[in-house]
Parts: C-alpha cells; structure tokens; sequence
C-alpha cells in the first residue's frame, strides 16, 4: 500500500491529514500490518485535550496492545464511531474509512516537524 | 533483548521464512507467531485443519528395567497405570508442590518412556529428572534427534491418513502409534493443545521441512493452513489448557491451577507429595477461574483483578475468543470466588472494567 502524499508522519506510526484548523489522525498501513488482526479500539471521549507526543487511546490486536500517539496537539471534535462496532477496518483501510479521530489544532505549524510520505516509506523500509 | 541471530531455530525456520510468518522471540526461539493471520488460521483449525511447527518443544526420554518407577516418582499422574502405546498429560513438581512443568508422559514399552515438555523448560526439566533419577534408568535429553508438527482440526485425520498407512482412526484420543509418514519413521500421537481432534508427530528434524511441504499440500482440499503461535494461544484458551508461565509456575500448585485430576495422590510417592498433602490439610485458597468481558476491554495476561473494590487475583492469559466473539481469559481468585457468575472487575490502564467468572472450558467440539 503506498502511503498519501498529503499526509505527515510520526517515527510511531501514525498520521495526519491536516485540512484547514483540523487535523484528521490515523495509524499507518505498516502499523495496522505488524499490529495483525485488530479486535478492539479505544479512543478519547469529542472535546478531549490531546498533545503532540503523548498517548490518546489504544489499538489492540489478537495479541497485543498499542498505544496511540497523537501526532498533533489540540481538541477532539470528532471520533470514528465505525471503529467500535467494526475494529477489524483498520486493517483493511487504515488510510482511509478507518481514521480514529479529529482534532481541532492548536498549533498547524506542528506538523512540520513530521515525516513526508517519501521519508516515512524511508523510514519503514529501513526499521 | 537478544538479537535474532542469537534465537535457536527449529528445522523449518527457512520455511517459515519463506512462507512470510511473522517470527518473534518465544522463550529464546525464533518461532512464527502468524503466517496469513490469527484469525484465518485459529478459524482453519475449528472448522477445517492446521497445520504447526512445534519443534521447539522438548523431548526426554527415559529407558531402562525402573523407567517407570522414575517417571512415578518425578510426575504426578500414575504411570504404572499407562498401556504401552497411551500417553497422558502430568507434572513435574518442586519438593514445595510447585510447577517445574506440565508434560506429556508416553509409554513406549515397559522399559522406554518419551517426555514431550515445553521448550523453555527443557534443559531445566532434564536436570531435574537426573538430578531425582535414584533408578535403574537412563534419562536422555533428546530434543535434537526430533521434529514435532501438530495437525489439528476436524480435517486432521483425513489429511494426515492421505500420507501414512497407519490407520489413523484405530489410535484413540491420547493414544499413540509408531509409523512413517510422508515415508519416514514417526510417532504419531492422538493429542493436541487446540481443543480440537488431531495428532502430534515426531520425526525427524531432516525430514521436517519436506513433510511439512506433504502435510500442506495433504490438506490443500480441505483449506489447510500454516498456523503460529498466536493461533496456538487463542485455541489452547479456549480450551483452558494451561501454558506454563502463565497459569503454572513454581509458585503454584496443581489444585490451585484446577489439574487435582492429573495429581494421584494415592500414589505412595512422588515429588512434591509431602508439601501436596499439606496444602489440602490447610486448605487450597485459590484457584483458576474462567473469566468473560462484561464491559469494553480485553482483560489481558498480567492485569489485576478487583472484586468490591480490592485486589483479589490477576489475570493469566486473556484476550479474544475468536470462536465465540467475546473477550474471555483466565484468572487466579480466592477460592470462594471462582465459582461461576461471581462479579469482578478487571484492571485495565487502572480502570476497573467488568467481567464475570464463567464455566470452563470456554469452548469444547462437539462429540461425533
């Protein structure tokens, strides 16, 4: 799967898709891909403060849990409700249908220090 | 953490490799814990076969005129009471009534007894047997001279039956034949750690990747599957069949861990009798208790269990059920609270989430 251009990257395997004041935030395709099969995904409650860097919710697999880091700070305005009825989404389009949650930025310059596209697939392909 | 190049590798590792398994660390192994998926392949083995590597799992072998008096006195089921060609599942225990292991006993002929123990246990299970061996045996470690695949499901038998000429539905569930398959010798044992029905074989670590490529391409009709450890897992739960590390350990002992019937305390001796017969004179205060997600979690290995508001037990291997769709896992409880449908909580990111305690297993095959 190639990852989109117009998203930003984190070293922990998230991305963001920024459109105006928000940003749209995901866990990549090489996560939902080590994760396996996704059974369950937490996720704060709309209005949840979030900061770049820190954790936000979880992912788990069969096996394990992750946690979710939020690659931008700000407020949650909206999350995936299609996550806690069908987990198993994040496997099959984690790009797309399966985001995990918006927020409202705090600070749009943030994503700047985040990876493009190209240094990400670098980035995976060399983990 | 070790570097991958230091994990031990079973004889199939470039066929795992090959097949693009996900490879972990498991007790110093470099062992496939997925090839196409957890789901995929636990599905597989309920509903049709799977096919696993399981070399890294130990072999003992003990031979001699008093081969029996020694697997008696270091584990805990009856071995006198085995036929030749039976197995039984049993433990070995410290002097102080905890898990060293859980096994598999064979019964080979009166004088020649095959261990089947857990790989990390391994080197520590043969000393502890040599250490004890006060008979007229020899103990061998031979886990070098086997391969072990597992063929698990209800298409097991009809895939295996295709290379071997054994009749494979003579041998009853933890009974065993030797024989060849695919053409090389093998024990092949009626046994299995899925809940399903299926059979165990031992061979040769030269031959394993070739029968593996036979059993595979046997299976094929039936929509066989390459399976991992992670599938191995969620079946064996499902089943309540203990993992060492998780439900045994050497700080518990069998009653606690729900196995009184794997312990023959009519037996006039044995490892660990003595400190046995204390504790029932005390009194057990815990046990293993089957567990189900009430609330939104996955009550996982390790997290704590609340009831009331106080600590009360912890978690030993949780997660989903693929089978049944539900969140299930087993937990230790102070005895009066492991009966089914107590109320409990379990801990998860030091949230209480509930759950109740349900019967067990969670999951058995219908009886054909």
């Amino acid at each position: 799967m190639s990852y989109p251009e117009s998203y930003r990257y984190t070293k922990e395997h998230e991305w963001v898709h920024v459109d105006g004041d928000h940003g749209t935030v995901g866990i990549t395709d090489h996560a939902q891909h080590e994760l396996g099969d996704i059974v369950f995904v937490d996720l704060p409650k709309t209005g949840t403060k979030v900061t770049k860097g820190q954790t936000f919710g979880s992912v788990e697999s069969v096996k394990a849990v992750s946690d979710i880091y939020s690659p931008v700070s700000g407020e949650v305005s909206e999350i995936n409700e299609l996550l806690s009825k069908s987990p198993e989404k994040l496997n099959e389009d984690p790009h797309g249908q399966a985001w995990l949650i918006k927020v409202k930025l705090a600070d749009s310059r943030e994503i700047n220090e985040l990876m493009s596209a190209a240094d990400y697939q670098k980035y995976v392909g060399a983990e | 953490m070790i570097a991958a190049t230091e994990l031990k590798r079973t004889p199939l590792f470039g066929v795992h490799s090959a097949c693009n398994a996900k490879l972990v660390d498991f007790g110093g192994w470099n062992m496939p814990v997925q090839y196409s998926g957890i789901l995929q392949e636990h599905n597989a083995v309920r509903s049709a076969v799977g096919l696993f590597d399981v070399s890294h799992m130990g072999e003992i072998e003990i031979r001699g005129p008093e081969a029996a008096k020694l697997v008696d006195h270091v584990s805990t089921n009856n071995a006198a009471k085995l036929k030749i060609g039976q197995a039984h599942y049993s433990a070995l225990l410290y002097e102080h009534g905890g898990f060293v292991d859980d096994i598999l006993v064979h019964k080979v002929s009166n004088t020649d007894f095959f261990l089947c123990v857990n790989a990390s246990n391994q080197e520590k299970d043969f000393e502890h047997i040599r250490a004890h061996n006060n008979f007229d045996a020899e103990v061998e470690y031979a886990s070098e001279r086997y391969a072990q695949l597992a063929i698990q499901g209800p298409k097991a038998l009809a895939t295996l039956q295709k290379l071997t000429a054994t009749p494979l539905a003579e041998i009853k569930y933890y009974w065993f034949r030797d024989g060849n398959v695919a053409g090389a010798p093998a024990r092949i044992a009626r046994t299995g750690y899925t809940g399903e029905d299926g059979f165990e074989i031992y061979i040769s670590p030269a031959e394993a990747p070739r029968i593996w490529d036979e059993v595979l391409h046997a299976g094929e009709e039936f929509g066989i599957k390459p399976c991992g450890l992670g599938a191995r897992n969620t079946l064996r739960l499902e089943a309540k069949m203990a993992l060492y590390g998780h439900e045994l350990t050497a700080s518990i002992n069998p009653f606690e861990a729900d196995l009184a019937w794997i312990v023959k305390m009519e037996k006039p001796d044995f490892i660990g009798r003595g400190a046995l017969e204390n504790a029932l004179q005390r009194g057990i205060t815990r046990k293993l208790a089957g567990f189900e997600m009430q609330g939104r979690g996955i009550g996982r290995d390790g997290y704590e269990v609340w009831i009331e508001g106080n600590p009360a037990g912890w978690v030993t291997s949780g997660g989903p059920s693929p089978t049944l769709n539900r969140n299930i896992g087993l937990c230790y409880l102070p005895l009066d609270k492991a009966a089914p449908g107590v109320p409990i909580q379990i801990l998860i990111r030091n949230l209480p989430v509930d759950a109740v305690t349900v019967p067990v297993p969670f999951y058995k095959r219908a009886k054909q």
